[in-house]
């Protein structure tokens, strides 16, 4: 009687870990992609696309773990920072293969740090990187063992070796042999990509079992967002890494499961004046523009908390500065976002010489006050908020005329002609370190969006942001760091370069049929563990 | 013979490369052109901006510029595409049968729902029907075409048949006026008060006079398709011309865009062309 | 069908003056923003409930009416006039005039407009009022819109040119204008009519689309064109029948115009 009990647990056991098996093993993921990738080349990816194939392909040295935020071993093993921030000795992982059978080695990171700082390759990855004028050295110590070295410090060296993709030297195919846990396999242009388990992937999970456990990943290429939605109801793909709020809300009332909120995220809706000296606005609006007073009156005229509720349906919060409160460590939590307040505005107005007239405002010399924002077309939230702030700057007497343009001609306003007044865009952070603004506050740098490439900071304050964002990058101290660019927020805060409006939030929609998925506010939102998810009904779910 | 299709040719041919440069000439006057939104990238420092600016700067003058492309054209090669990275060649071999598939199941189901109906419409001589036809013809009209595209995605229908449903309202109303005026004219009615068929009436009488123009149309149909097929190729993720057509303007991809508008307008002067010529046989049969 | 066409022009006549008189129908401007109730079903105060910006839709409606009634079929008049002056004239005179011109019409109708708005748009002010914008918008169209037509036309024109009671007139001594005019425009009505009766709601739409390059009807006017956009996306109004409305109204419009027009009746 025991041993047939015994029997039948032992049949049982077997029958539920081979189902298990199954459930955890094969299968093809299905998501979307807005466009199709513009390169392979995974030193040069700059669009969404390219990345996502990047970051499902590339084997990296280390790998910032999306949900604690810290630096983990992948290629690398170990590595040791010298030098003042300077140089960084790698211990590289032994018996890893491409792809394609080809071996990894200390020459292939080597070689791929020399294409990457390349600066004929004006790689952005290896822009990040460049922290001073001079080559970078590397130097093979042994098979498995490299040291670089870069001509200055650079803050934070490891952790922006989770953007480097590690590529072959020798193998004859080039970028396509790769050391992730996919590989591409086929390609429609324009329609989808398949990528498929890579054979000679080094990670195996605790059992020994070698990872993915997803047999194929199917990226269908779909720009409309309406239909990806209905794809996702209908379960034709897996799940939307970053979905917009009305949709959220829909998932949320189907299947609460199904949708996720990570948080605040790192990205940021903002506005701002053309401050430019040479764009061809009447010298009165550049008065405007250029004076604190008044770009201090217009954030406070702004009804942020409307904006959340209404623009993104209550999945924002009203924005502070540069960085969101979703960036914990690097987030000023002195500072509060500017109030509502259209009685301060109206005061501060005053100190201009503003004045309201007839329900029109003023300013000292009799011009009403009438000004366009720009902003790109398509983007659905920038336009609701456009014609919110529109009611909101009609309330203290401002005509504000929305203008909605195609991309190129935005940017060549922005970059080229400096023919617009106000701009409304957002930025998308995918780095926690505030080096990756760098070339955003610098004054003389291009990207210095409210007066780019000066010769010499145009006033104090901008001086005093040159100084503080170079002292951060020069010192290793987090600690420090973190004074100097706590210093940049509240000067950001206080001249409102950037009138900063909300930070979304970092929705997602999953299937219940994928499995330990841990959506986070870092990109790649869902499938940053991709190697450890897994595929099968909810019945036979592996709790982790 | 030969001289008349020497003729064609040559005036094809022209009216081509004229539109080549005419497309290009837009591109290039438009704002937005020589600008990529990768310089937006806060990662870049100044040295690559201004490689990249370079990159994107016009090659020469509209004039010089186009002949270059005309002289590199005769050696086969089309110019490589700046948004997507790829030679035009490739680009254009992968997704032009995509196109011409859409485009002619689109006529297909155009041409046949719309004259299909208009001819219901004038032979029945039913008010209920036109008014129905009218109301359909009308609907299909006001429904923009991302809405149309949504609708076939809920209902899992091959999202090409869009493009059947963008030129049906279109067939219908001109070849339904068109017959309506030829089942109006005096030997029409003679012949009905004789006692034909409605059949004999229908392939005799009323769709010979109404023939010319109804191959105009059929060259204006081919037309039309094209241009719907760009948004409706967008919108429903189809890798044809018309999505590379899209890209390519949103991107001010100019490579792109010469060689597409001189497809367009190939495919354009020999459809209407066909039609004309097929025009010109019947009058002289008649005659 | 007399019933009909009087309920059309019944319709219209009605439509035509409930937007002109909307200052006083609407219950609200079509541009204020009820924050406290965005995305609202129909109520006593809104009778066709609020868009996502909490704006009155039904007072929407009814401006945008106004915009779109107006200048849609101005434009397709436009369109239809361009499409008769070409095409009848290249179908009349036939021979190489009507080959040069119907090359010049393939090739119009070939090349990528869309660069000439984007050129129009970046020479306008960037705040010019967003009535100005639309009239320029709805011009453009017409101005872009006849080279489709304008080859049915020149087909019908050369084939009446040929007809017996063209070529009597001619033998009669009629000079070429008059031939034109009084013979030839009358008999092209079926076509014109047809062209027109198209281009009113493709325009429409055409606006609506055309607010990607900053063309077309500017915030917070609204047009029939921007309330259908409401409609893009699918998914999240299901629930919502009254966003249809614009739509109905506009089916319904077009509708009463094709009932209008066609005063041929079908042979008994």
């Amino acid at each position: 009687m025991r041993h047939r009990l015994a029997r039948v647990v032992c049949l049982i056991s077997l029958v539920l870990s081979a189902v298990l098996a199954f459930a955890q093993a094969g299968g093809e993921l299905r998501f979307c992609i807005y466009s199709e990738p513009k390169t392979f080349n995974p030193l040069l990816t700059a669009d969404d696309a390219s990345d996502t194939i990047r970051y499902l392909t590339g084997g990296v040295l280390m790998r910032l773990n999306r949900l604690t935020q810290e630096a983990e071993p992948e290629l690398a093993t170990s590595w040791k920072i010298s030098d003042g921030g300077r140089t960084i000795t790698l211990q590289l992982r032994d018996g890893v293969r491409f792809s394609d059978g080809t071996p990894f080695s200390a020459e292939d990171v080597a070689y791929t740090v020399q294409q990457l700082m390349d600066p004929a390759l004006h790689s952005p990855t290896g822009d990040s990187f460049r922290s001073g004028e001079g080559k970078v050295i590397t130097r093979i110590l042994g098979k498995n063992r490299i040291a670089i070295t870069f001509p200055a410090p650079i803050a934070g060296l490891d952790k922006l070796f989770d953007q480097v993709a590690i590529m072959s030297a020798k193998s004859p195919e080039k970028e396509m042999a790769v050391l992730g846990p996919y590989y591409v396999a086929e390609n429609k242009a324009g329609a989808y990509l398949i990528l498929k388990r890579n054979p000679n992937y080094w990670k195996h999970d605790s059992r020994g079992r070698q990872l993915p456990y997803i047999d194929s990943v199917r990226l269908d290429i779909q720009q409309s967002r309406d239909i990806e939605a209905l794809r996702l109801e209908r379960g034709e793909i897996h799940f939307i890494n970053s979905i917009d709020a009305e949709y959220y809300d829909k998932v949320m009332a189907q299947n609460p499961a199904m949708a996720h909120d990570a948080g605040i995220s790192l990205d940021a809706e903002f506005m701002w004046f053309n401050q430019a000296p040479n764009s061809p606005l009447p010298a009165y609006k550049k008065a405007w523009f250029t004076s604190t007073n008044f770009r201090r009156a217009i954030s406070e005229s702004i009804n942020r908390e409307d904006l959340v509720r209404i623009a993104f349906r209550g999945r924002a919060h009203p924005a502070v500065g540069p960085v969101s409160p979703g960036n914990k460590f690097w987030f000023n939590a002195n500072l509060q976002p500017h109030p509502f307040d259209q009685k301060s505005a109206l005061q501060r107005l005053g100190q201009d010489g503003f004045h309201l007239q007839d329900g029109v405002l003023r300013d000292r010399e009799g011009h009403a006050v009438e000004f366009s924002v720009v902003t790109n077309a398509g983007n659905k939230y920038r336009e609701r908020m456009a014609t919110m702030i529109q009611q909101d700057l009609s309330g203290i007497g401002i005509k504000l005329n929305v203008v909605t343009l195609d991309f190129p001609s935005l940017i060549e306003r922005m970059t080229r002609t400096f023919d617009y007044e106000a701009c409304l865009l957002g930025l998308v952070n995918t780095d926690l370190d505030p080096n990756s603004q760098m070339n955003i506050w610098l004054s003389s740098s291009d990207n210095h969006q409210w007066n780019p490439s000066q010769k010499t900071p145009a006033t104090a304050w901008e001086a005093e942001i040159d100084k503080l964002m170079r002292a951060q990058a020069s010192t290793l101290d987090p600690n420090k760091r973190k004074q100097y660019f706590d210093q940049v927020q509240a000067i950001a805060w206080e001249q409102e370069p950037f009138i900063y409006l909300v930070n979304k939030d970092a929705l997602s929609a999953v299937s219940p049929a994928l499995h330990n998925v841990h959506p986070v506010v870092l990109r790649p939102q869902v499938y940053w563990n991709i190697e450890e998810l897994s595929l099968g009904t909810s019945e036979v779910a592996r709790n982790r | 013979m030969l001289r008349g299709l020497a003729k064609l040719a040559a005036k094809v041919l022209i009216v081509v490369l004229l539109g080549g440069f005419l497309g290009a000439t837009l591109v290039r006057l438009a704002p937005g052109y020589g600008v990529d939104e990768e310089e937006l990238d806060p990662r870049l420092n100044q040295q690559s901006i201004a490689a990249l600016r370079q990159a994107q700067a016009p090659e020469g003058n509209l004039i010089v510029s186009y002949f270059h492309y005309l002289d590199r054209l005769l050696h086969g090669d089309l110019g490589v595409s700046r948004t997507l990275q790829r030679p035009v060649v490739e680009l254009v071999r992968e997704r032009l049968p995509e196109t011409m598939k859409s485009i002619g199941l689109g006529l297909a189901l155009g041409w046949t729902l719309g004259l299909g109906l208009a001819i219901a419409t004038v032979m029945s001589r039913a008010w209920y029907l036109d008014l129905f036809a009218g109301l359909l013809a009308g609907l299909l009209l006001c429904l923009p075409a991302a809405v149309l595209a949504l609708l076939f995605v809920l209902a899992q229908a091959p999202a090409r048949l869009v493009l059947g449903l963008i030129v049906f309202p279109k067939v219908f109303r001109y070849s339904r006026n068109l017959l309506a005026r030829s089942s109006a004219l005096p030997h029409v009615l003679m012949a009905r008060a004789k006692g034909l068929g409605n059949l004999r009436v229908l392939l005799w009488h009323i769709l010979p006079t109404a023939t010319p123009q109804l191959l105009a149309l059929a060259g204006v149909s081919v037309s039309v398709a094209f241009t719907a097929a760009i948004p409706v190729e967008a919108l429903c993720d189809l890798p044809g011309i018309g999505q590379l057509a899209w890209k390519a303007a949103l991107g001010r991809d100019v490579a792109l865009l010469i060689n597409l508008t001189m497809i367009v307008t190939l495919v354009t002067l020999l459809a209407n062309s066909a039609s004309d010529l097929m025009g010109s046989k019947l009058r002289r049969a008649e005659a | 069908m007399k019933w009909a066409r009087t309920l059309a022009i019944a319709f219209l006549v009605t439509v035509s003056a409930t937007c002109l008189l909307a200052n006083f129908i609407a219950p609200s401007s079509y541009a204020h923003q009820f924050r406290d109730v965005p995305d609202a079903a129909p109520s006593r105060q809104h009778p066709l409930g609020t868009d996502d910006l909490g704006r009155d839709r039904f007072s929407r409606v009814l401006y945008g009416t106004r915009v779109s009634l107006l200048l849609a079929p101005a434009a397709a008049l436009l369109t239809s006039v361009l499409a008769a002056f070409v095409g009848g004239v290249a179908g009349f005179l036939g021979g190489w005039v009507e080959r040069c011109v119907m090359a010049a019409t393939d090739l119009f109708l070939s090349l990528p407009w869309l660069f000439l708005l984007i050129t129009v748009r970046a020479l306008l002010p960037l705040n010019v009022s967003p009535v100005t914008s639309v009239v320029i918008t709805f011009a453009l169209l017409g101005c872009l819109g006849w080279a489709g037509a304008a080859r049915v036309v020149c087909a019908d024109a050369r084939a009446l040119s040929q007809s017996d009671f063209v070529l009597l007139a001619r033998a009669s001594g009629s000079a070429a204008m008059r031939l034109l005019w009084h013979h030839l425009v009358p008999n092209l009505k079926p076509v014109l009519y047809a062209q027109f009766w198209i281009s009113v709601p493709v325009f429409i739409i055409a606006e609506a689309n055309l607010g990607i390059l900053g063309l077309g009807v500017a915030e917070p006017l609204p047009s029939w064109g921007s309330l259908l956009r409401e409609l893009e996306s699918f998914s999240t109004i299901s629930g919502q029948p009254w966003q249809f409305v614009p739509l109905i109204l506009l089916v319904v419009v077009v509708s009463s115009f094709h009932l209008v027009l066609t005063h041929e009746e079908l042979p008994v």
